[in-house]
């Protein structure tokens, strides 16, 4: 190709690039335009296309079939699910994947309840979706007419905010007024319920629309006094620890963080939901605190002098037994957050503030502590700190009957898929196995149910992730009870050509409740079982259901794997398949269990690095 | 546990007091009354709430109160600071020959009869809540056929209003 070939190339792609700009840019402003005399369904479709939705997900239904119509016209893409849960989860996991709102859509009743579990989910993991529903005709309210349910009054204690809207003229100010609620402060699930004859009235439209919500004012920026007192006690602690939560991740403050931690040159501990905000390779960092975390970030919490809490609430899987929860620590407390400040372990410095403004601004704070001449001295702690974890690393065994080791396929998945891809999870054992087992480079890379621990995220999360992320590998790992609570919506991903790739930890089992009943309940597995069983408890030689049948009934590819040789084969040829949904069913023993765990209502102190391993502390060094 | 009384301004919309008494029994908080009603400012009503409950949790239920969206404002009205008054309707029966023993009583609490026939009598009060109580004291052996009491309703007293600008002392929105 000669130089003046290429250049005329480039042009012509420039010029095609400007033509789909401006094509882009007139659509993006026709939303923009008032419209008079169009209908309230109308206006809702244009205050979507005008605040940027470039997807949903939902299935349509009698009250919502209004808004559909011009649905069917728009630049937004809805992607039809197979149940509501499906686009409700599918909404967060775009969200947690892209850091945008996430939009689900249901008629009303049935569809409007439906999405009752993945609000929920949001609500307690601080995930910002918007949920539009359908509603019986105004006048039909009150009356329990066909497919009606209350459900503003149903979503008001799972919701961050919720309305019901009477007038088409109000329709582009609460939609407006839903993602701001949605987006800022402490992110959150809101719903805008919808009567079908609103969606129908004839109404104007004008972009943008005032919001009037004179009772919402988050404190985003933090208190400088707070900060600087939070500085003066990290700058004088001798075994501080930087307890990292979700907010971190939903506040974009990994690169801060990265700082703090650098200057500080404090351990680091992720929860659940704050995996990949802190690179696991960082050797500062000490993984996952709680019931399954590592002994040595457990451990950590629990010899602290100075507590470091970023966007993270104290959960009681974090905390154990709260009473015996880091005896020792003084608490710096950052949230957006007022009321999870002091709700279940008192702070002695609070900052109410978004973490980015926050953990910027502790930066500049230590720093001239430093330069002040303060700059502790952490070499004690990190040496306890090692041993801990040299002692106790993560690690399993394998089963003893020659079946394939759950933990071992987790760990290869992620060293094939690598840091780049994105992992979703359902609830269980392959959850804790999937948080302990990956290593998270980045943000938005692990996406699972932590608040609500809700069987069936997966497999819909994983499908709204991959729609946000079309060039990003995106698995779920799932088990085999989570899995089949959503698959359906396989069939959505294989139709709407969403190829994401599910690995279904097959255990035959409802794991980690069985895990109980071994630890807990003697070994009497009440109704934990899954697979076809013959009267004796042992399983029959059946498979019910047959995932890779069911994946190619579903649409997608199917494959399976029963030994080790064969596990790094089969995930390979997973990646290699990148027009399908690609399933594979990994049999694996039912007897592994989750380690180290502290148990239920257990005092963090009574960790086991495994079942009948109780870690020496060395309490005397402290 | 201490009593303590919030006044909370809310916009004025539907829904709103479901979303106030959902979130007291969602978060296990008891509430021992409850008034609302107009404000000066059509756009805002406003909820009396008198609750017991030590400062920790009353901390944390003001503070879920605040995240509330359509909650503007919360003021706790500490008892010498502010003036609290209920409304009491009470019938008592009162036949001819006790009718001046409750006629006095009425006149003692300053209570106004509002309602007469040969059996009963039916007066208003309105007071604290201790002298309503004290009055109860009083009729019941008289023979309390039926009451009706209201929750309490408070403002703070001197020429500061809550609705104006950073007049009163607002709960910390921040800890």
């Amino acid at each position: 190709m000669t130089s003046s070939q290429g250049e005329s190339a480039t042009r012509e792609a420039a010029a095609a690039l400007t033509g789909v700009e401006t094509t882009a840019r007139s659509v993006e402003e026709a939303a923009h335009e008032p419209a008079t005399g169009i209908t309230g369904a109308q206006s809702l479709v244009r205050s979507l296309e005008a605040i940027g939705v470039d997807v949903v997900f939902g299935i349509p239904g009698g009250a919502i079939l209004p808004l559909y119509d011009p649905l069917f016209d728009s630049k937004v893409r809805h992607v039809l699910v197979r149940h509501e849960q499906g686009a409700g989860h599918a909404a967060t996991g775009y969200a947690q994947a892209t850091g945008r709102v996430g939009v689900c859509m249901a008629t009303s009743g049935p569809g409007a309840t439906n999405l009752v579990t993945p609000l929920a989910d949001a609500y307690m993991d601080s995930v910002p979706i918007v949920a539009i529903t359908g509603q019986v005709p105004s006048g039909a309210i009150g009356t329990d007419a066909f497919q009606e349910a209350d459900i503003r009054g149903i979503t008001m204690p799972i919701t961050k905010h919720n309305f019901l809207v009477t007038d088409a003229a109000d329709i582009p100010q609460r939609i407006a007024e839903a993602f701001h609620l949605a987006s800022t402060g402490r992110p959150g699930p809101v719903l805008v319920d919808v009567p079908k004859d609103v969606l129908q009235a004839t109404t104007n439209f004008s972009w943008p629309p005032r919001i009037d919500l004179p009772g919402y004012r988050p404190t985003t920026r933090p208190h400088g006094k707070q900060v600087r007192e939070a500085a003066a006690m990290i700058a004088g602690a001798s075994r501080p620890v930087l307890y990292v939560g979700g907010g971190v991740l939903k506040a974009g403050a990994t690169e801060e963080l990265a700082e703090l931690a650098a200057l500080t040159g404090a351990p680091v501990v992720t929860t659940l939901m704050a995996r990949g905000a802190f690179p696991d390779s960082d050797p500062q960092h000490l993984g996952m605190p709680g019931m399954h975390g590592t002994v040595a970030a457990v451990t950590a919490l629990q010899k602290s002098d100075v507590l470091v809490a970023l966007g993270a609430r104290f959960d009681d899987r974090v905390t154990g037994e709260l009473a015996s929860f880091a005896p020792d620590a003084l608490v710096v407390h950052a949230d957006i957050d007022p009321a999870e400040i002091g709700k279940n372990r008192k702070a002695d410095v609070p900052i109410v503030g978004d973490a980015k403004e926050t953990i910027a601004q502790l930066v500049t704070a230590l720093q001239a502590e430093h330069a002040a001449g303060r700059t502790p001295d952490l070499a004690a702690w990190w040496t306890q700190l090692d041993g801990w974890r040299d002692r106790y690393p993560l690690g399993y065994d394998e089963p003893e009957d020659g079946a394939l080791s759950p933990q071992y396929v987790i760990e290869r998945l992620g060293a094939i898929a690598g840091p780049d891809a994105i992992y979703t999870s359902g609830v269980g054992q392959h959850q804790m196995w999937a948080a302990q087992f990956i290593r998270y480079e980045k943000p938005g890379t692990w996406l699972n149910s932590g608040g609500l621990g809700t069987m069936g995220y997966a497999v819909p999360a994983a499908m709204g992730a991959k729609q946000g992320m079309p060039d990003t590998t995106v698995w779920a790992i799932d088990g085999d009870g989570c899995f089949q609570m959503t698959n359906q919506e396989l069939a959505t991903c294989a139709i709407e050509g969403i190829p994401i790739k599910v690995a279904v930890i097959n255990n035959g089992n409802l794991g980690m409740v069985r895990q109980w009943q071994t630890l807990f309940y003697e070994g009497r597995y009440s109704s934990t079982k899954l697979h076809a069983q013959n009267a004796d408890g042992t399983p029959k030689p059946v498979r019910i259901p047959d995932f890779v049948a069911l994946a190619e009934a579903l649409g997608c590819v199917g494959l399976r794997c029963e030994s080790r040789d064969d596990v790094d084969a089969v995930i390979e040829k997973a990646m290699a398949i990148t027009d399908a949904p690609v399933v594979i069913d990994f049999v694996v023993g039912s007897d592994a269990q989750v380690w180290p765990m502290v148990a239920a209502g257990a005092s963090n102190d009574d960790i086991l690095a495994a079942r009948d391993v109780r870690p020496v502390f060395g309490e005397g060094q402290v | 546990m201490p009593r303590h009384t919030l006044s909370v301004l809310v916009e004025n919309k539907s829904g709103v007091l479901a979303r106030v008494s959902a979130l007291f029994s969602r978060r296990a908080f008891n509430i021992e009354s409850l008034a609302v009603g107009p404000t000066e400012n059509p756009g805002l009503s406003r909820m009396t709430i008198v609750v017991e409950a030590d400062a920790s949790p009353l901390e944390q239920i003001t503070k879920q109160l605040n995240k509330l969206i359509e909650v503007i404002k919360i003021v706790e009205l500490e008892t010498g600071a502010a003036v609290q008054r209920e409304l009491l309707l009470v019938k008592v029966r009162a036949p001819l020959a006790e009718r001046t023993q409750v006629l006095q009583t009425a006149e003692l609490f300053r209570a106004r009869v509002i309602d007469v026939n040969p059996e009963t009598v039916t007066l208003e009060a309105t007071g604290t809540p201790d002298k309503l109580q004290a009055l109860l004291a009083v009729l019941a052996p008289l023979g309390i056929k039926e009451m009706a009491q209201s929750g309490t309703v408070a403002l703070g007293r001197g020429p500061r209003s809550m609705s104006g600008t950073g007049t009163l002392r607002p709960v910390e929105r921040t800890a």
